[in-house]
């Protein structure tokens, strides 16, 4: 990295766009910025899913009270895995759906609001 | 079940099928209509075919089958297959769209500019593929012989014949339709029969399963053993037999069965009186009723195998060639992203019947756990539970779901791999797409009338394992990780598909051995995919100077919004 503060003060003096398709300096900061954006959003969905899902056996394995609980007389494990973990997943992945587009929309804005300034 | 009712039920969806499939033939001319569809299709559409094409017969008949069996630890293989999608989703979905790649072998070209890796995810995509219709082509015929007593081999040969039929007339855009309408087919078949299920369970006074006893005959029952089997009796009973047991024949007579494993001949019928303990298959664990209700309740090594389950399933989904290949008929990267959420939404509506299917099974046919054929539970319920006309008929829907189920899979994977073998194999064009096509379904069909006879579900769960053992790491690291380089592509390639490969030979060759050693290969995810991973990474940051020089270019590609007017690079698929 070399000094991210020189940047942002200077100017650019081709549109942002040109500057990722030459891949200057700025243009792979732009690039890199919205990889780490993104990336960071799917590693956060990632690892809610991975707790959700690889904690749920051991949950079963280390508390076996928590396997013969009931709910509405259907045992829980039934009740969580054979139906509520659906929803869940569509809901998950309509909230990821509106981060990565927000994140997408964001990256236009600033690509075009420094086209603007120039 | 009616063999009338049942065949009407098979020859209905086998028609429907090929009409709708010729319909689209009038608009598909050029190459690019038969691979993709030309990208004109609409997202609820897309979806639906996603759906469809994804709902095999180990989704229709084999997670019930594999409930009644093993109880409450698989239910997470319909919870993995409906998460894989959202791991694709936040993973891959997106940045494969606008890769523009049409399969996985064109993903690994353009993102790693090497043919080496080309050619070994094409040989990859193959072999997943067949191990992928093996099972649909055995199941196919599982159903013929429970709906009309037809030898096995016919249901395979039927399939494969509609769906070479289908394949060659329209390509890709009629097999979209088709697979749209097998989605919604395949939801009906399931759910209508299940209501009435579900009522008659409740005028049966809604029996539980929570007693501390193994499954019991509850009337006098005749079971009809269709295929030689060896079962283990833990309590002396006396039985009728008509047929062969243990070498000597019975004409009708009768026979007390001592406790330990009995040989029950081909077309054998056993009587058993009500209340006798049900005689489970060899190797098959016997669990009382509320230990099979319970998670990591029954088998050996329950954990581990859960585990190694969620991690194939959870990622081995995006690896799938039929799969990916239906992301690239999005418009662009955000369709691909909300046809993604659509899919989650409707696998989640179909995966919430197969259980239901399971657990009545084991309270009203618990004779399938002695002739091994578990996966004939979704068949068999109506007319047990039900009878007559009603059940005749609602049999009938069942089978033609089971049908829609592996013609739909069957086509959408002979679609993915004829591509694959056509243009990596053959010379490529329409004429080698045929070729291919025929190629793509004779092996498996061959392998299917060979190999002795899986569970459904089992088999289709290995080739989820050895897609996360491959693919996977492949596109995470593809789509994520600049410093990915083609040694490390290929070693990582070779190491998880050898890995995976072998646990996969070993299990569908001899069986898994017991124990361990048996759990580790019958599920071998859990090591391969991390052994994957970590062999392509170690392997690329010790190649650094390997990394492919337009790596920039390609991330620009995959992932900034389409609306951005930047340079993507020139690559395009190879096409006509």
């Amino acid at each position: 990295m070399t000094g991210p503060r020189t940047r942002t003060v200077r100017r650019p003096r081709y549109p942002v766009t040109r500057e990722i398709d030459e891949q200057t300096g700025l243009g792979e900061a732009y690039m890199r910025s919205l990889l780490r954006t993104q990336l960071r959003l799917a590693v956060r969905l990632c690892l809610v899913l991975a707790v959700v899902v690889l904690g749920l056996p051991l949950l079963f394995a280390m508390v076996p009270e928590v396997r013969e609980q009931e709910v509405l007389g259907l045992p829980l494990p039934w009740v969580v895995l054979g139906a509520l973990i659906y929803p869940w997943f569509v809901v998950c992945g309509w909230w990821y759906v509106r981060m990565a587009e927000r994140n997408e929309d964001d990256f236009a804005d600033l690509v075009e609001r420094a086209e603007d300034r120039k | 079940m009616s063999a009338a009712y049942g065949l009407a039920g098979v020859l209905l969806v086998v028609v429907a099928t090929v009409l709708i499939g010729v319909l689209g033939v009038r608009i598909s001319r050029t190459t690019s209509d038969f691979y993709v569809a030309s990208r004109t299709v609409t997202p609820l559409r897309n979806a639906s075919a996603i759906g469809g094409e994804y709902l095999s017969a180990a989704s229709f008949l084999g997670i019930a089958g594999l409930i009644l069996a093993y109880g409450a630890d698989m239910l997470w293989l319909p919870v993995g297959w409906t998460g894989g999608y959202l791991v694709l989703l936040v993973l891959v979905s997106a940045p494969l769209r606008r890769s523009g790649a049409y399969t996985l072998p064109d993903f690994a070209e353009a993102r790693l500019e090497s043919m080496a890796v080309r050619r070994v995810a094409s040989v990859l995509v193959v072999l997943i593929s067949w191990l992928y219709l093996l099972p649909q082509f055995q199941s196919a015929g599982l159903v013929l012989r429970t709906v009309t007593g037809a030898p096995v081999w016919t249901g395979g040969v039927l399939i494969a014949v509609v769906v070479a039929v289908n394949v060659l007339g329209g390509g890709m855009r009629s097999v979209t339709l088709v697979q749209a309408f097998q989605y919604w087919m395949k939801l009906t078949a399931l759910a209508v029969p299940l209501v009435f299920l579900l009522l008659a369970w409740r005028g049966d006074g809604a029996p539980g399963l929570s007693s501390d006893v193994p499954p019991r005959f509850g009337d006098r029952t005749t079971v009809s053993v269709g295929v030689a089997v060896t079962v283990n009796v833990t309590t002396p009973v006396q039985v009728t037999v008509d047929g062969k047991v243990d070498g000597r024949d019975y004409p009708g007579a009768a026979v007390t069965l001592n406790p330990g494993p009995h040989r029950i001949a081909q077309d054998t019928s056993l009587t058993f009186p009500a209340g006798a303990d049900v005689p489970h298959v060899s190797g098959r664990p016997v669990t009382t009723d509320r230990e099979w209700a319970l998670p990591l309740g029954g088998r050996e090594h329950s954990l581990y195998a859960t585990y190694s389950l969620i991690l194939a399933t959870f990622l081995g989904t995006m690896g799938l060639p039929h799969v990916l290949v239906r992301f690239y008929t999005n418009p662009d990267g955000r369709a691909a992203r909300r046809t993604t959420v659509m899919v989650l939404s409707l696998l989640g509506a179909f995966y919430l019947l197969p259980a239901l299917y399971g657990v009545l099974g084991r309270l009203y046919t618990p004779e399938l756990l002695m002739t091994g054929r578990a996966d004939a539970v979704v068949l068999t319920l109506p007319g047990r539970l039900i009878g007559g006309l009603g059940g005749d008929l609602l049999g009938a829907l069942v089978t033609g779901g089971a049908v829609a189920a592996f013609l739909s899979t069957s086509s959408g994977i002979t679609v993915s791999v004829a591509g694959v073998l056509a243009q990596d194999i053959l010379r490529g064009g329409v004429r080698s797409f045929r070729v291919a096509t025929l190629l793509a379904l004779i092996v498996p069909l061959a392998l299917a009338i060979a190999a002795r006879s899986l569970a459904v579900a089992d088999v289709v769960g290995l080739a989820f394992a050895v897609a996360a053992s491959t693919f996977c790491p492949l596109l995470v690291l593809g789509v994520w990780w600049r410093r990915l380089t083609v040694p490390g592509a290929l070693a990582g390639l070779c190491a998880g598909g050898a890995l995976a490969g072998s646990a996969v030979v070993v299990t569908i060759a001899a069986g898994p051995p017991s124990g361990l050693a048996g759990a580790l290969l019958a599920q071998p995810a859990a090591w391969t995919v991390p052994i994957a991973f970590a062999v392509m990474i170690i392997v690329s940051l010790c190649t650094q100077r390997r990394v492919p020089p337009g790596v920039a270019r390609m991330m620009v590609r995959l992932h900034t919004p389409e609306s951005l007017n930047v340079d993507r690079g020139t690559w395009r698929p190879r096409r006509v």
